[in-house]
């Protein structure tokens, strides 16, 4: 039983976006949310030769020791390059059926494909990620349905192309599993 | 198919690496398992059929270039992913040429791992199609006609299981009607050569200079109407199968003309002095008694034992009486559902008369019974006063005496020939038999206008 979600900033400053996001994810997966500050030793998920943070490593600290008794899923926010070793980067990072996620806007801006910085694009993005990254808490696996923010996207275009919102039968398994 | 039904299994000795490549997999709802070694990924591959592999090359023990090769010797269709870091390319590359699919570089790009895995599933996409077609062209081409589970059929199809899987020669023997096209369709689709096509080439109802033209083409003005050039049957049967039906009946000069090619498999096109290679399998059929026709000197013999290899011998349809009810209710079937009629059966009476009765055209003379009976009936089950035998003009008796049919025979087709003013295919239509059998029929009785 889910009974919040639990956003924890990690040294994110943005407190526009932040307030955007939790009025979102309230809307959308139909709890309370929270927003909360966590210690996270970032300097530790830090890789000096890639020049990016370790998203497992980040969200471990995340999910460690959760509050509620384990009844919230978390969802951890960033500005960080974020990587798995396996990857060059990643978007965000998920447990699948699980309890924490993590996102970081830094592949979300325009400015990191050469563009103009624009707050409205970067927060229907955060938001499409956070939705995302969260629904895989909640079991969803990557939807067919092409218009579902569990639609995989490999590019950023891709997120931009996906609606903000659950498709009917994702819809469906997160009711199920609130 | 859901991405549920498709298998991926990792095999890589680092954690991190199986982990995340897991985590990855699963969140697209890939069925994922994972290998530190080897020696584990033997053994998921005794549990289960994995569609894709993602292959770490450096492991300890078995490496992934060894490992690559041991899974493709035993399942060419396993979508083999090489996972390599920069500095083993060489051997990524090796492992490509051993049938791997592709690889990709640690670490992975999450574009590039994405593009890779959506061409990989394409490729068993279009395996799986490719399986299909070939599938669904061996029903079609399989002749669904041969009916029957007499000893003397289940002996003829035993010879055509053995004979189509080698390359050899094959005369087929039979009275007419007994089915011998379909027995060489058989063999064709039950042989290598099946994705090649089988051409047919009706010796019987042909004049030599067309037998001529049909079987090696022309070029473009070789003779007068000869107006453009045309491909002839022998150069369209190329890596397929040629069937020469009614093979006793060519003459002195195309019988030469045929040893020749079989000889050489080369020809050359009329009007033309340019060679053509080709290759086909020959099988031919005869309702003639061709070692008479050798004795006789009407047939060449170093032809007759070039084109006589292997014998198949199809019983006429009186000496396998058993099959007869399979064939009346295949038939019977067939018909109903091409003329939409809801006819459940045939009456024991008119079995017992369709079972006794001679059938002297065979199977042909006994398709058209079933035809013409499923035409004109409007009850439930087809019964005596449906069936009629053409040469015995509406008497449904048993008739034992080849001659009196004979006679019959000669002289309906004779009827019908004057009736038609000689025109072979209408005539040949109202007779309900092929223009060859009618040709034939015709030199058999020495019928003239």
């Amino acid at each position: 039983m889910t009974r919040s979600i639990c956003v924890i900033p990690i040294e994110f400053q943005d407190q526009s976006l932040i307030k955007s996001l939790r009025r979102y994810l309230a809307q959308t997966f139909e709890v309370q949310v929270d927003i909360r500050n966590k210690k996270i030793d970032t300097a530790r998920a830090y890789d000096q030769y890639r020049n990016q943070y370790h998203s497992s490593d980040l969200l471990k600290q995340l999910i460690d020791d959760p509050p509620d008794k384990g009844a919230c899923k978390i969802l951890g926010l960033c500005k960080f390059d974020l990587f798995i070793p396996i990857f060059t980067y990643v978007f965000g990072e998920a447990q699948l059926n699980g309890l924490g996620a993590l996102v970081s806007t830094h592949r979300l801006e325009s400015e990191f494909y050469g563009g103009h910085e624009d707050h409205e694009l970067l927060k229907e993005r955060l938001i499409k990620e956070a939705n995302h990254e969260l629904g895989h808490t909640f079991g969803l696996v990557h939807c067919k349905n092409a218009g579902c923010v569990m639609n995989f996207s490999t590019y950023v275009e891709d997120i931009d192309e996906k609606n903000i919102l659950f498709c009917n039968e994702c819809t469906a398994i997160i009711k199920q599993k609130r | 198919m859901s991405n549920k039904d498709i298998n991926i299994l990792i095999v890589d000795d680092e954690y991190s690496v199986r982990d995340s490549l897991s985590q990855w997999f699963k969140a697209d709802g890939f069925t994922v398992d994972t290998a530190e070694n080897a020696t584990e990924a033997f053994q998921k591959f005794k549990k289960r059929k994995w569609d894709i592999v993602l292959l770490d090359i450096k492991m300890p023990g078995m490496d992934g270039i060894e490992f690559n090769r041991h899974i493709l010797s035993v399942d060419k269709s396993i979508i083999v992913i090489i996972v390599t870091a920069y500095a083993t390319v060489e051997s990524a590359v090796e492992a490509i040429k051993d049938g791997a699919f592709d690889y990709i570089s640690k670490p992975l790009d999450p574009e590039y791992l994405t593009h890779v895995i959506r061409n990989a599933l394409e490729k068993r996409e279009l395996a799986k199609e490719n399986v299909q077609l070939k599938a669904r062209l061996t029903d079609l081409s399989t002749p669904d006609d041969i009916v029957g589970n007499s000893p003397q059929l289940r002996q003829v199809l035993k010879m055509v299981a053995s004979v189509a899987k080698t390359d050899s020669t094959v005369m087929i023997r039979g009275e007419s009607g007994t089915g011998k096209e379909l027995i060489a369709r058989a063999i064709h689709a039950n042989s290598v050569r099946k994705y090649a096509p089988i051409i047919t080439i009706n010796c019987g109802g042909m004049t030599e200079t067309l037998l001529e033209s049909e079987l090696f083409g022309h070029e473009k003005g070789a003779f007068t109407g000869a107006d453009r050039l045309r491909i002839g049957k022998l150069e369209r049967a190329n890596k397929g199968t040629v069937f020469f039906d009614e093979i006793g009946n060519i003459s002195e000069k195309m019988q030469m003309d045929l040893l020749r090619v079989l000889e050489t498999k080369q020809f050359t096109r009329l009007g033309s002095d340019k060679s053509i290679e080709v290759d086909f399998r020959v099988l031919s059929a005869t309702n003639k008694n061709l070692e008479h026709a050798v004795k006789r000197g009407e047939f060449r013999e170093d032809l007759y034992f070039r084109l006589n290899v292997v014998t198949i011998d199809i019983p006429p349809l009186r000496e396998r009486k058993e099959d007869i009810p399979l064939l009346c209710r295949h038939f019977l079937n067939k018909y109903t559902q091409s003329m939409s009629k809801s006819i459940s059966d045939i009456t024991p009476e008119a079995m017992e008369i369709l079972v006794n009765y001679e059938w002297h055209g065979n199977i042909r003379e006994l398709r058209n019974v079933i035809e013409r009976a499923v035409v004109v009936c409007d009850e439930e089950n087809i019964s005596s006063k449906h069936l009629s035998f053409p040469f015995h003009s509406g008497d449904t008796s048993v008739t034992t005496n080849g001659n009196s049919l004979e006679a019959t025979e000669k002289n309906q087709i004779h009827r019908i020939l004057q009736q038609t003013g000689w025109q072979i295919s209408k005539a040949a239509e109202i007779l309900k038999i092929d223009r060859t059998t009618l040709y034939n029929k015709i030199k058999k009785y020495n019928l003239s206008k």
